[in-house]
């Protein structure tokens, strides 16, 4: 408690902390809100709540490290992974996902827990069970006395995620391909008798997902360590910031990942850094409560 | 599964071969191990296989152990416990009840040998384990457990002791020394951090940050913070591997200017290989290194032992050899030296023989407590110096003078 305490009061005592900490989190909560969007994606077209999401995040990942050991230059990752992930996404979907997408919730929970768990150990089988990462080798920019610092290869990275969330943006509103998605995501049987392929969208949206998650996944091996079995951080997270945000809500996606990556490192300064992930939960447990009372209060209007 | 015969057959076709030869005289002391071959702690495992097998090897090529008027070679039974300690303590009462078997060598990590260890105390079965570090195993009161190894809480210890002298130096108190831990919340590291706090209790310096690290996610940028307010003069850290690559790779990025750092899994982690110029300074822990002035008569200097290694295993000639290897030789050592000394192939009178070994070899001293672990051979401290490790710690060992402070 003391502790905590004395933790708090240096947040008073320099207040540049506090800047510190909002940067901090900021660069954190973009990169899982990328992963976030990706599962809203698949949640809202399909109704697939994918428990594989971080997992498909750590491949793209591993896709980034293995091109750089290769002697491949690491920026170049990126869009290497996101197109080897769509590759896989899109395997996945025709494998596994259109046989359960039909089924009952537990159902493609099991189905997608169960790849997950399939996708760990084959990573852990390829390449190691080590925590890799890729170094960029570039500066770092300091403000404030030295006090804020700003990896360009996290600044980076956050420019990369931005980019990339603003062209899955501009996708969807603007190509076909998009606009089916979105037709199929509010009326499927409207979409069909239109004479929308809805399977091929649910392959598309499922494959764009994986694509997603694995652009983040290389952009995440560059500014800080992956393991094969650390799928399930970014899983949780995830889904935290989907069920903060709603489904189908992209800037709320996007501000409740930044929000959450803020208040994790706060927690995570008062509470102790063993806490941060506690923290997430928790945030989401206050999120569901909420969310339930606005709802009970909706249907007793019915009544 | 794998059972290793190799030297029978040897003997067999010594036997064959060069009928009434010395070789063909030695008979056989069967030793058992379930060691991780696969599974997560698969490369370690395999590290420390290589170290009995090399020891083995060597004892036979100087003529074996030699008491009573014979001479024996070890030979080992393998079995693979797929780094799963309820799979380690399976095949352990297999090699017992089945394999019979009276001599144990250990199983890779604190985890598995805690798992086996019941077993060869309920069977009263000698173990001498090389890679099983955590001090909750030596508090148990087993009798049959002896390791060769230092117990975790010294891996990082020493660093306090350093500071301690470094503050002197410069004409300060020990107890102005301001400690930062960070650990990760295992059996392991906690010994770490349970150490250090006790030594920097003895000096009575403070613990300004005492923290816990996540098992995953791996970003410590809330405690870095914390260290740049409150300035400590030794920042330790541990969490395996990932611990280390973190530490490294953010102490660099938010610039963070602590004197002293010290980390463990610096090697396993491959800071210098991944980091380059951002490890320098950074001390690491480890149980043995090929600079150390150690040797005894079988294996020569700890230099020559890493030679011959290298040459025997080729996997090894562009890579340091592990302390997991260097440490499984050890304990094939002492089983020679108590075998010897006992002078018979009772296995109550070896594990008196075993508990009353005093022993010089390359790997260090070895001497056991009551409890069953090493008191005699220090935990060493490495720091990385352009981007090599040279001992700096204990003052004892040195090779080279600490640079100090970091930065």
């Amino acid at each position: 408690m003391e502790q905590f305490a004395s933790n708090f009061g240096l947040l008073l005592q320099f207040p540049v902390v506090n800047l510190k900490i909002v940067i901090d989190g900021v660069m954190i909560g973009a990169l899982f809100a990328l992963s976030a969007y990706g599962l809203a994606l698949v949640w809202g077209v399909m109704n697939v709540k994918n428990l594989a999401q971080g997992d498909f995040v750590i491949a793209g990942g591993y896709v980034c490290w293995w091109l750089s050991q290769k002697g491949l230059p690491a920026l170049l990752g990126v869009p290497i992974a996101f197109l080897v992930m769509a590759g896989i996404g899109w395997v996945v979907y025709k494998v596994v996902i259109c046989r359960v997408i039909d089924r009952d919730l537990f159902t493609t929970l099991l189905a997608t827990f169960g790849l997950a768990i399939i996708m760990a150990q084959m990573l852990n089988l390829m390449f190691g069970s080590d925590t890799q990462s890729v170094d960029l080798g570039y500066e770092t920019l300091y403000f404030m006395d030295g006090f804020i610092d700003v990896p360009i290869a996290k600044l980076l990275g956050v420019l990369m995620a931005a980019a990339l969330a603003i062209g899955v943006v501009l996708f969807m509103k603007y190509s076909r391909m998009g606009q089916a998605i979105r037709a199929t995501a509010q009326d499927v049987r409207a979409a069909r008798v239109l004479g929308i392929n809805t399977d091929k969208v649910y392959a598309f949206t499922f494959s764009l997902n994986a694509a997603i998650c694995g652009a983040a996944g290389a952009i995440i091996v560059m500014v800080w360590v992956i393991q094969p079995f650390y799928g399930i951080t970014h899983s949780v997270r995830a889904f935290v910031i989907v069920t903060a945000a709603g489904l189908g809500n992209l800037p709320g996606v996007i501000a409740a990942g930044l929000g959450i990556g803020a208040l994790e490192q706060y927690g995570a300064h008062i509470f102790g850094i063993g806490y941060q992930q506690a923290i997430a939960v928790l945030l989401l447990l206050l999120v569901l409560v909420f969310r339930l009372l606005q709802q009970r209060r909706v249907r007793q209007s019915l009544q | 599964m794998m059972r290793v015969k190799l030297s029978l057959l040897g003997m067999v076709a010594g036997a064959i071969l060069l009928p009434g030869t010395v070789l063909a005289a030695c008979e056989t002391i069967t030793l058992g191990s379930a060691i991780s071959l696969t599974g997560k702690y698969a490369t370690n495992g395999m590290h420390a296989k290589n170290g009995y097998e090399f020891a083995i090897q060597k004892i036979k090529d100087a003529g074996g152990v030699k008491f009573g008027g014979k001479c024996y070679n070890f030979n080992v039974i393998y079995y693979d416990d797929e780094s799963k300690g309820d799979r380690a303590a399976t095949l352990a009462e297999r090699l017992i009840n089945q394999d019979k078997v009276q001599y144990m060598l250990g199983p890779y990590s604190s985890g598995m040998t805690k798992a086996i260890a019941p077993v060869t105390e309920k069977y009263q079965i000698p173990m001498i384990e090389a890679e099983g570090a955590s001090r909750s195993l030596f508090n148990k009161g087993y009798k049959y457990l002896f390791a060769v190894l230092s117990t975790s809480e010294q891996y990082l210890a020493s660093a306090i002791t350093l500071a301690a002298e470094k503050a002197k130096e410069s004409g300060k108190e020990p107890s102005s020394v301001k400690v930062a831990v960070a650990v990760e919340n295992d059996p392991f590291s906690l010994d770490i951090r349970a150490g250090v706090l006790e030594d920097a209790a003895r000096y009575g310096m403070q613990a300004v940050i005492d923290e816990k690290l996540p098992r995953d996610l791996s970003d410590m940028s809330a405690i870095l913070t914390k260290v740049k307010l409150l300035k400590p003069d030794v920042l330790i850290v541990s969490g395996h591997s990932k611990g280390a690559a973190t530490a490294v790779r953010q102490i660099d990025e938010q610039n963070v200017k602590a004197p002293m750092v010290a980390v463990t899994h610096c090697e396993a982690a491959d800071v210098t290989g991944k980091f380059g110029a951002a490890a320098n300074d950074i001390l690491c822990s480890t149980q043995w290194a090929e600079t150390l002035t150690y040797e005894d008569p079988l294996f020569g200097t700890a230099a020559n032992f890493n030679t011959e290694v290298k040459a025997a295993y080729p996997d090894y000639a562009n890579k340091k050899v592990p302390y997991q290897l260097a440490q499984a030789s050890a304990a094939v050592y002492v089983f020679k030296d108590a075998f010897e000394r006992a002078g018979s192939l009772d296995k109550e009178v070896l594990r008196d023989a075993i508990a009353a070994t005093d022993l010089e070899t390359f790997y260090g001293g070895i001497k056991f407590s009551e409890a069953g672990n090493n008191i005699a051979k220090p935990m060493v401290l490495r720091q990385i110096q352009d981007g090599k490790y040279n001992v700096v710690a204990p003052s004892a060992f040195a090779s080279h003078p600490l640079n100090w402070p970091r930065n």
